[in-house]
């Protein structure tokens, strides 16, 4: 606690270092997944073959999986961010076609009954049905791209990971005491708003809570 | 405004053994109820869903007012045509007024027309505006969703309306309410309504004729009165329970049974009943009341009589409607 007391300007740099690659890469890892969902749930018998072996991927440990990206994108952030896509793959990509498959085929026959468009369908009752059920998705992966994050230091690519790896190496115990309570904050506060956020997707829940 | 031709049609799909619907030709008139009904797989909902280019036929025509519905873009067509399947298909995420307010939108109405719409149509299946607009579908019972269903059908003020055995999942009590509602609907509104059911009694309730299916080929298309009397083969006859002389005298009007007011009638203390009321309330009239015969009232105004011999004879005779 004292040492992020005292030596505030450093843990904010390395938040925000850690910020910036949980960032990108869920932003590119959402990029890759919305398409690849949507050929599965257009393709049903690809659901098998994508979603397999993006789950054996998510079985191999982290540590390992960035340390065979190396040799391909250098021991920089970029390794780590390449690891973390492919993590989050399976988590989003399941998440957003489970959702789609789980709208009531009643909904969307009266909807191109009622004469809507594949266009009106799509914005109108699709995404809105679907975007809770992916917005859990995006939050469990930030929580594991944050977490993967924090294995970035040992590879040159900052992030409050470079916190816990210099307190072991140094015996700082203040170090590492620094860096799991901001690594964990982190991981509060992302989940809290992304779960403020999925409540506020779907109004007819809110209003059955109430 | 609304007939519906069907010509010749017929649809096969991909790796069927047999033609789903095999060169039905038939017209549905404007503002007629007609019912499909058959035994499921009979080709029924296909036939429906044909009509709103949900299936494409591949054999034949259908006319809407004399226009081929090729000829229309099919989601055009659908805006214009009622839509209301079992389970309601109402959006979960939608409230009640949004939910109705669906095709008028995709209409291009106006905001004011479109709010006022929605009160009216709210109001018309009897579901207060004040309380339901702004209910989503999840805090409806089952009864109420399939009214907004309704409701939500109308809204673009179609000229037809196609049902998909609407009432197929609802409790018989409410099912019978909302048939009634329908007739009262209809009495109203005027519309051609096409409507799927597998349930007799709901088509003989609903009817002005049934369109009887079986194996993609209509064996039968006819009123309900004569479909009782005059059906077609065994299948119809077995389908309809035609047997079933209690349900004939449903279909009998009293009016039509009944005799002229003897000259020397006084007012004694006999049942009355109106005579638009069926044959079959009358013999249950008799049996509770145990009168040996009741005074039928036109306009609460005595104009004949109607005893067990006059039930006996229409129901042997079986033209009495």
């Amino acid at each position: 606690m004292s040492y992020l007391l005292s030596q505030p300007g450093e843990v904010l740099t390395l938040l925000l270092q850690h910020l910036r690659m949980t960032g990108i890469s869920l932003g590119i890892a959402i990029a890759v997944a919305v398409p690849l969902a949507l050929l599965v749930s257009r393709l049903r018998w690809l659901s098998v073959p994508v979603l397999g072996s993006l789950g054996v991927l998510y079985t191999i440990p982290s540590l390992a999986l960035i340390i065979f990206l190396v040799p391909l994108f250098g021991l920089n952030a970029t390794s780590v961010i390449v690891a973390m896509v492919l993590y989050t793959q399976v988590i989003l990509v399941r998440n957003l076609t489970v959702g789609l498959a789980g709208i009531n085929p009643a909904v969307l026959e009266a909807a191109r009954g009622m004469g809507m468009s594949i266009s009106q369908r799509w914005w109108r009752v699709q995404v809105p049905l679907v975007l809770p059920v992916f917005l859990a998705g995006v939050r469990i992966a930030a929580i594991v791209a944050i977490a993967i994050a924090t294995i970035g230091a040992k590879f040159n690519a900052g992030g409050l990971g470079k916190l816990l790896f210099d307190g072991i190496q140094t015996n700082r115990y203040d170090k590492i005491v620094a860096g799991a309570i901001a690594v964990a904050v982190l991981a509060f506060v992302i989940n809290g708003l992304l779960l403020a956020l999925e409540h506020y997707a779907q109004p007819q829940r809110r209003l059955k809570q109430e | 405004m609304g007939t519906i031709q069907f010509d010749d049609v017929s649809l096969r799909f991909a790796g069927g053994a047999r033609p789903a619907v095999n060169r039905v030709t038939c017209q549905v008139n404007s503002g007629e109820i007609v019912v499909i009904l058959g035994p499921s797989g009979c080709g029924k909902t296909t036939l429906l869903k044909m009509v709103n280019r949900l299936y494409e036929p591949t054999g034949g025509n259908i006319f809407l007012d004399g226009v081929n519905i090729r000829k229309i873009k099919a989601t055009k067509l659908r805006q214009q045509i009622g839509y209301v399947i079992q389970q309601s298909g109402l959006f979960p995420h939608m409230t009640v007024a949004d939910n109705v307010a669906v095709v008028p939108k995709l209409l291009g109405w106006g905001k004011p027309q479109i709010q006022a719409r929605i009160d009216e149509l709210l109001e018309l299946v009897k579901l207060p505006p004040g309380e339901f607009r702004d209910r989503y579908p999840a805090q409806l019972s089952g009864g109420q969703q399939q009214r907004v269903g309704i409701a939500r059908a109308l809204a673009g003020n179609p000229g037809i309306m196609l049902m998909d055995e609407p009432f197929g999942a609802i409790d018989a009590i409410t099912r019978t309410a909302l048939q009634d509602e329908i007739l009262r609907l209809q009495g109203q509104l005027k519309k051609t309504i096409l409507f799927v059911s597998h349930d007799v009694e709901e088509a003989l309730r609903l009817a002005d004729r049934i369109l009887v299916m079986r194996l993609g080929e209509v064996v039968q298309f006819d009123t309900p009165f004569n479909l009782l009397t005059q059906p077609a083969d065994e299948f119809v006859y077995n389908l309809l329970g035609a047997d079933d002389m209690v349900r004939q005298l449903g279909l009998l009007r009293v009016g039509a049974a009944m005799m002229a007011l003897p000259p020397n009638y006084s007012n004694g203390h006999n049942p009355t009943l109106s005579h638009l009321d069926s044959l079959r309330d009358a013999l249950s009239l008799i049996l509770k009341t145990g009168a040996p015969a009741l005074t039928v009232l036109e306009e609460g105004n005595p104009v004949g009589l109607l005893t067990l011999d006059h039930i006996r004879e229409s129901a042997v005779a079986g033209n009495g409607r």
